[in-house]
């Protein structure tokens, strides 16, 4: 067994190296989930005002997100926002920003659709006991709008850790980006390393997906109930 | 932003126009097959390719096509098994988009009411008939929203083809890029190829959405 490629994952640091490049990934995705899931929340209730003007400029800006692919967003916001805006940030912050974005746009159409889908009759009753909206927005609508919109909610953090695998284009030190770093150092002596590293980590993003999809799952069908 | 380099750019991008969209359209259709077959298994409780379809499907939804491009291209070589990076990538895209449609169709095949299956039944059909007669046509105007939205995906998805070098919209931009230093006309004209292709796609699969809802019976 010296010659074969799984041997390679198991030597030197190797597996911890690529448990390292796993989690500089998922805090990527985590970080993004969390600010784009609170600017997507704010958007997604100015999406359900009365404003036109305002609707409009939030549809644009979802339409944008949803247009572009997002190889192409981490693109933009790694070669453009140096050169224009001045700002000179590692790559995994510009990820970071550019992932938060596109997580708060995608998230504010889930907010807007599970906002509009509670019922009427609860937002009248609430009026009726006198509820200011503020009230009503925090006790009656949110609750009620998060069951409806969690299953959606997890399918992107799903998505999110996903598109992870994109970091490696703008050079950040990713999972796949240390696998290419452990299969070029051992190219020689095992050639077949590459097939176990790109397995291994093929198997270490669904260990990480699958668990949220299942979970995802039970919570839509517990909703239909 | 400078209009002649822009000018100048305008038929390398045409050349990667032209192989995203029919990369595209060979991936959409062989991954509406693909879902359409698998998720027919599933409806019908074929046993044991059910379990194979639902792993299939399990294992390919929930890791990134990057990986699975990377694996196809580098990994399969060295077990033997050569193939060009567009084969690669119409594959991945294949197996990929396989699963989401599966799921696509699912979801419309299980909003098919039980009576009609069981009338179908008590008629004497075939499962062949009842998924040709019964399940498919009203299972599928169920389950266009969802095709709609995968079909968009997958057009998406094609920038990741880059990776392996197939000379796409993408892949001609970073060449580009790369060349001439010049990001912000060449990002520029890419993010405008992509409109060029989506919008209209997106405005046409809305309107067809909308469409078959009216052929939903009793709705």
């Amino acid at each position: 067994m010296e010659h074969s490629g799984i041997s390679v994952l198991f030597q030197g640091r190797n597996f911890v190296r690529l448990l390292g490049g796993l989690w500089t990934s998922v805090w990527i995705a985590a970080l993004a989930l969390v600010f784009g899931l609170l600017l997507g929340a704010l958007i997604g209730l100015l999406r359900t005002s009365k404003s036109k003007l305002l609707r409009a400029i939030f549809r644009i800006y979802l339409e944008f997100f949803r247009i572009v692919p997002t190889v192409v967003l981490l693109f933009l916001f790694y070669y453009i926002l140096p050169r224009q805006v001045g700002i000179n940030w590692p790559g995994s912050v510009m990820a970071t920003i550019a992932f938060a974005l596109w997580v708060s746009a995608e998230f504010s159409d889930i907010v807007r659709g599970a906002l509009i889908s509670v019922p009427k009759v609860q937002q009248e009753s609430g009026l009726a006991l006198g509820l200011s909206k503020w009230q009503l927005f925090i006790y009656v609508l949110l609750p009620q709008a998060f069951q409806l919109e969690l299953p959606a909610t997890i399918n992107l953090a799903t998505r999110v850790i996903k598109t992870t695998s994109l970091l490696m284009m703008i050079s950040v030190m990713d999972l796949i980006n240390v696998g290419q770093q452990i299969i070029e150092a051992n190219n020689q002596s095992h050639p077949t390393a590459v097939f176990w590293i790109y397995g291994l980590i093929f198997l270490l993003y669904f260990i990480v997906d699958y668990p949220l999809s299942l979970w995802s799952k039970k919570v839509a069908r517990r909703n239909q109930n | 932003m400078d209009w002649q380099i822009i000018q100048q750019s305008l038929p390398q991008f045409a050349q990667g126009f032209r192989e995203t969209l029919w990369l595209s359209l060979v991936g959409i259709l062989g991954a509406m097959v693909v879902g359409l077959c698998c998720s027919l298994i599933q409806y019908f409780k074929v046993p044991v390719a059910r379990q194979l379809v639902s792993v299939y499907v399990e294992l390919f939804r929930n890791t990134p096509l990057l990986i699975q491009l990377f694996f196809l291209y580098y990994a399969f070589p060295v077990m033997g098994l050569k193939m060009s990076a567009v084969t690669c990538g119409i594959i991945g895209l294949i197996f990929l988009g396989g699963a989401y449609m599966a799921e696509g169709f699912t979801g419309g095949f299980d909003g098919v009411s039980k009576t009609q299956v069981d009338s179908g039944r008590a008629l004497g059909m075939s499962n062949w008939q009842l998924a040709r007669y019964i399940v498919f046509p009203q299972g599928f105007s169920l389950s266009v929203p969802s095709l709609a939205a995968n079909i968009i995906f997958l057009i998406k998805e094609t920038s990741i083809f880059s990776v392996i070098a197939i000379p796409e919209l993408t892949n001609t931009a970073l060449d580009l890029i790369g060349l001439y230093y010049r990001s912000n006309e060449y990002l520029f004209v890419l993010v405008i190829a992509y409109a060029i292709i989506l919008i209209p796609l997106s405005l046409l699969l809305t309107w067809l959405e909308k469409r078959v809802r009216y052929g939903t019976f009793g709705d």
